[in-house]
C-alpha cells in the first residue's frame, strides 16, 4: 500500500513523489489534497495533490522539505510505502464556465495550480500563468506551464530568472494590458494570495485562493482548519480549501500559521539530527 | 445461593490519588480485586424484576453476569456479557451506569445501587488478562455488509453481524480503529491498549478494518453496493465543532475541544516525543459542562496547567457530565465556575489569549430541553486570566456522506434521519446510527443503536 514509484528532487528542497494509490487516484481533481503520515509516528500532514494517473492508479506529491513531517517523507525512497495516505479530501477547484483566467504560482504553490492550469487548458480555456520563486534555482515545472498556458510570466524576487519583480507586478501589467480574466486562481504562501488579492480587488476582479491551514484529521471533524471568510468561521477541509480571496481573513490565516512555530523548529532540528544523511 | 452483602455503600473503587494522577496520563480508576468484585457481585438481590437489563441499552443479562462473579465463576460471566456487548472493558469503563442500569437497581431504596459497570470493567479485564482464547470466527453465510466508521457504534454492529456468520468490512476515515475511543476519551479514562485489544476480538471474529478510508470521498456508499455489499450501516460520529461566534474565537490558544483531544490523544502530544504539537498552558478556560469538557480540563491539569476552569452557563446541578468525572475533575483541582457565560475572548497585539471575559448568569424559566434558561446578570462582567481556551460546547454532524449520497434524508440539524428503532435511513439498505443520527450523546447509545441496526439488517437480508 502507498508504495513510492518515482522520486526525484525538483530543485534543492522540493521533491517530487510518484506514490501508488488506486482509491485515490480514481476519484482525484485538482485543488483536492491528501493527508499522509510518512511514518509510524509521524505527525498527519496535508498536501495538495499534484497530478494524479487514473489508469495507472497513482497520484503526484510535490512538496518542499520545510519541518519534520516533510523530512520524514522525504526519507523515503522509491520502493518504500508511506504509513498512511487519505484522500482525496476537500473541493475541487470550481473550472466550469471559465474561459479565460489568470493562475498564479508561488514557489512549491506553482505545483498545485499547475494540474488546475491543465484542466482549464484543457477545457478550452485561455490560461495566462505567472508563477513566481525567490531565485533561479528554485524554479519548477517552467516546462509543463509552458505547455498548458497561452502566456507565461516567470518572476523571481532577485532577477536571476525570467522578470525581477512579484507576481504582482506581472499580474498587474497583464491587467492592465487589457486582458479581461473571469477570474484569478493564486496558490502560494498566504503573503502571497494575500496581495494578490488586494491587488485584483481594486479591479473588482473575482479571485479564488488555495487555503492551507493547520489540520488533523482532514475529514470536518477536529475544527483546527478553521478560517475566517466574510465574517464566517469556515472549515477548510470540508468546504475549502478553496476561497474567494477578498473575503478570507489573511491576517488571521498568517497568525494562527504560526501557532506552533517554536515546536516545529525543534521538531525539524530533532529530523534534520535523524535524516541528516537525506537532508543537506 | 451465595450469600448476600447487605452493605447500603458500594465497594469502593480504588483509584490512583488526585495529587498523583493529575500529573500523569495513567489510568486513574485501578480497578477491583477477586476480593473486592466477589464481595460487590453479592449485593446483587437477583431480584425479579431485573430493571437493571432494560435499562442498559445492549439489555447484558446483568443479574446472570454478577451471580457467576459471585460464585468466582468469571469466564461464565464473561460469556453472559458477551452475548451482548461487544466492547464490555470498554463500557465497564466510559458508560453513564448511574443514569441507565445502576439508576433502576432496587439497592437504591436504601443505600448505593449494585456496582454493575466496575463489576463488568472486572469482568471484561480478568477475560483478558487470563484467557488467551480468541473468539472464533462462525461458518460464513455468503453475505456482505460494509459499516462506515470503526468507532462504538459500528464496531458494536460489525461484531453482531460477523457472529451470524456475515463477511463484513468496517471502513475508518483516521489511520487507527476506534473513533472517539481513541481520539477523544483519555487515555486515563480508558486505556487505549483496552481499546485495542476489544478490536483485535472484533478481528478474530472475522470483521475486516480499512483505515485510510473516507466516505464521503475516496469512496461513495453507492460505490460500496457496486463493490457487492448487500447493506451499509453508517456510524461515522459527530462532526465539526460547534463555536460560540464571539468574537477572538481565532486567536492562537482557542481550540475546539475536539482538536486539543485528538492532538493528546489520537497523535499522542502528550508524550514528550511526540511530532504532534499542544500547547502547555499556564491557565486553560474549557467553555462547556459535558463529558468532553471534563475530559479536556483534566488533560489541561495533566499537561501541566496551574489553573483549569470549566465555564458553564448553567449551574453545577445542571452539568451534563458524569458525576463521576466532574468529582474527579474537582479532585484534580479543575475549578469550576457555573452560571458563567464567556462573551469574549481577548488576545495580545500578536494574537495569542490573554483573558477571556465573562458574565454572571442567573436560571429562569425551563426553555425547551425542560431545563431552566440562563439569563445574564446585569453588570456582571469580569476576566479569567488564561492563556488557553477550549471550547467544549457540542458539534454538528459531518457533511461528507450527506453531501454524496443522493436520497439520504437528514433533519435541519444535518443528523441523519432513521425510521425509528431499526435505524433504516431513507435509502433503502442503508442503516444509520450513533452520533451521525442523535447527534453527539454517549458511547453505549451509539452501540445500542449499531446492535438494533444489525439485527434489522440481519432480518432484512434473511427474508
Amino acid at each position: 500500500m502507498f508504495t513510492i514509484l518515482e522520486k526525484e528532487m525538483l530543485n534543492p528542497t522540493v521533491a517530487r513523489m510518484v506514490i501508488a494509490a488506486p482509491l485515490i487516484a480514481r476519484k482525484a481533481e485538482p485543488g483536492q489534497f491528501v493527508i499522509l503520515r510518512a511514518m509510524s509516528e509521524s505527525e498527519r500532514i496535508p498536501l495538495t495533490i499534484a497530478e494524479y494517473q487514473r489508469e495507472a492508479g497513482t497520484v503526484t506529491l510535490i512538496f518542499q522539505v520545510m519541518g519534520a513531517g516533510t523530512m520524514e517523507l522525504n526519507a523515503l525512497e522509491t520502493g518504500e510505502s508511506l504509513q498512511d495516505l487519505v484522500g482525496p479530501l476537500g473541493r475541487a477547484t470550481e473550472t466550469e464556465g471559465l474561459h479565460k483566467v489568470c493562475v498564479v504560482g508561488g514557489g512549491v504553490g506553482c505545483a498545485i495550480a499547475l494540474p488546475i492550469a491543465q484542466k482549464l487548458h484543457e477545457q478550452g480555456a485561455v490560461v495566462h500563468s505567472i508563477v513566481g520563486f525567490r531565485n533561479r534555482d528554485l524554479v519548477i515545472l517552467e516546462n509543463e506551464f509552458r505547455k498548458f498556458s497561452d502566456e507565461l510570466k516567470i518572476m523571481t524576487d532577485d532577477g536571476s530568472y525570467g522578470e525581477k519583480g512579484l507576481v504582482t507586478t506581472a499580474l498587474e501589467a497583464l491587467i492592465n494590458a487589457g486582458n479581461q480574466y473571469d477570474e484569478v486562481i493564486a496558490i502560494g504562501p498566504l503573503i502571497m494570495m494575500k496581495f494578490v488579492s488586494l491587488t485584483t480587488k481594486k479591479y473588482g476582479l473575482k479571485t479564488v485562493v488555495s487555503m492551507n491551514p493547520i489540520m488533523i484529521d482532514g475529514t470536518g471533524m477536529c475544527g483546527g482548519c478553521r478560517l475566517t471568510v466574510g465574517g464566517e468561521t469556515k472549515f477548510a477541509c470540508v468546504d475549502g480549501p478553496d476561497f474567494d480571496g477578498h473575503l478570507v481573513d489573511f491576517d488571521e490565516a498568517l497568525r494562527r500559521g504560526e501557532m506552533y512555530r517554536e515546536f516545529e523548529q525543534h521538531a525539524r532540528e530533532t529530523a534534520c539530527n535523524l535524516f541528516a544523511k537525506e537532508v543537506r | 445461593m451465595p450469600e448476600r452483602n447487605m452493605s447500603q455503600q458500594k465497594t469502593p473503587m480504588p483509584t490512583q490519588p488526585a495529587d498523583v494522577r493529575n500529573h500523569n496520563f495513567d489510568e486513574v480508576a485501578l480497578g477491583y480485586t477477586l476480593e473486592m468484585a466477589v464481595s460487590e457481585a453479592k449485593r446483587c438481590l437477583n431480584c425479579k424484576n431485573h430493571p437493571c437489563v432494560s435499562a442498559c441499552p445492549v439489555n447484558i443479562d446483568i443479574p446472570a453476569f454478577i451471580e457467576r462473579v459471585a460464585k468466582e465463576d468469571l469466564e461464565g460471566a464473561y460469556e453472559v456479557i458477551a452475548r451482548s456487548s461487544a466492547l464490555p472493558a470498554v463500557c465497564g469503563r466510559v458508560c453513564p451506569q448511574e443514569t441507565q442500569c445502576e439508576g433502576e437497581c432496587v439497592r437504591k431504596a436504601k443505600g448505593e445501587s449494585v456496582g454493575i459497570g466496575r463489576l463488568e470493567r472486572f469482568v471484561a479485564d480478568w477475560h483478558r488478562e487470563h484467557s488467551a482464547a480468541l473468539p472464533q470466527p462462525p461458518a460464513p453465510n455468503g453475505h456482505k455488509v460494509a459499516v462506515i466508521g470503526a468507532g462504538p457504534s459500528g464496531l458494536t454492529c460489525a461484531g453482531d453481524l460477523a457472529k451470524l456468520g456475515y463477511s463484513v468490512t468496517v471502513f475508518e476515515a483516521l489511520h487507527v480503529a476506534g473513533g472517539v475511543l481513541v481520539y477523544g476519551i483519555p487515555e486515563f479514562r480508558l486505556p487505549k491498549a483496552i481499546v485495542r485489544s476489544e478490536i483485535d476480538g472484533l478481528k478474530a471474529l472475522g470483521v475486516t478494518i480499512q483505515t485510510d478510508v473516507v466516505i464521503g470521498k475516496t469512496l461513495t456508499v453507492d460505490e460500496l453496493f457496486e463493490m457487492g455489499f448487500e447493506a451499509v450501516y453508517i456510524g461515522s460520529g459527530a462532526g465539526l465543532p460547534r463555536f460560540m461566534g464571539i468574537p477572538g474565537e481565532s486567536l492562537k490558544g482557542v481550540y475546539s475541544a475536539n482538536e486539543y483531544l485528538t492532538r493528546i490523544n489520537l497523535m499522542k502530544a502528550y508524550r514528550s516525543d511526540s511530532r504532534t504539537p499542544i500547547q502547555r498552558s499556564h491557565a486553560v478556560a474549557v467553555v462547556g459542562g459535558g463529558n468532553v469538557a471534563m475530559d479536556a480540563a483534566r488533560c489541561a491539569k495533566r499537561l501541566g496547567a496551574e489553573r483549569v476552569y470549566i465555564v458553564y452557563r448553567r449551574g453545577m446541578e445542571e452539568l451534563p457530565a458524569r458525576l463521576e468525572e466532574i468529582e474527579h475533575a474537582q479532585e484534580e483541582g479543575v475549578q469550576f465556575h457555573t452560571l458563567v457565560n464567556p462573551v469574549e475572548v481577548l488576545g495580545d497585539e500578536k494574537g495569542w489569549v490573554t483573558g477571556i471575559r465573562c458574565v454572571e448568569m442567573t436560571l429562569g424559566e425551563p426553555d425547551a430541553s425542560g431545563r431552566r434558561r440562563p439569563v445574564t446578570k446585569a453588570d456582571s462582567a469580569f476576566v479569567l486570566d488564561v492563556d488557553t481556551v477550549i471550547m467544549a460546547i457540542g458539534t454538528q454532524p459531518n457533511p461528507l456522506i450527506h453531501r454524496t449520497t443522493q436520497g439520504l434524508d437528514t433533519d435541519r440539524h444535518g443528523c441523519i434521519v432513521t425510521n425509528g428503532d431499526d435505524g433504516l435511513t431513507s435509502r433503502p439498505n442503508v442503516y444509520a446510527g450513533g452520533d451521525a443520527v442523535t447527534g453527539a450523546a454517549t458511547v453505549i447509545l451509539a452501540m445500542g443503536a449499531g446492535k438494533q441496526a444489525a439485527a434489522a439488517i440481519h432480518r432484512s437480508l434473511m427474508d
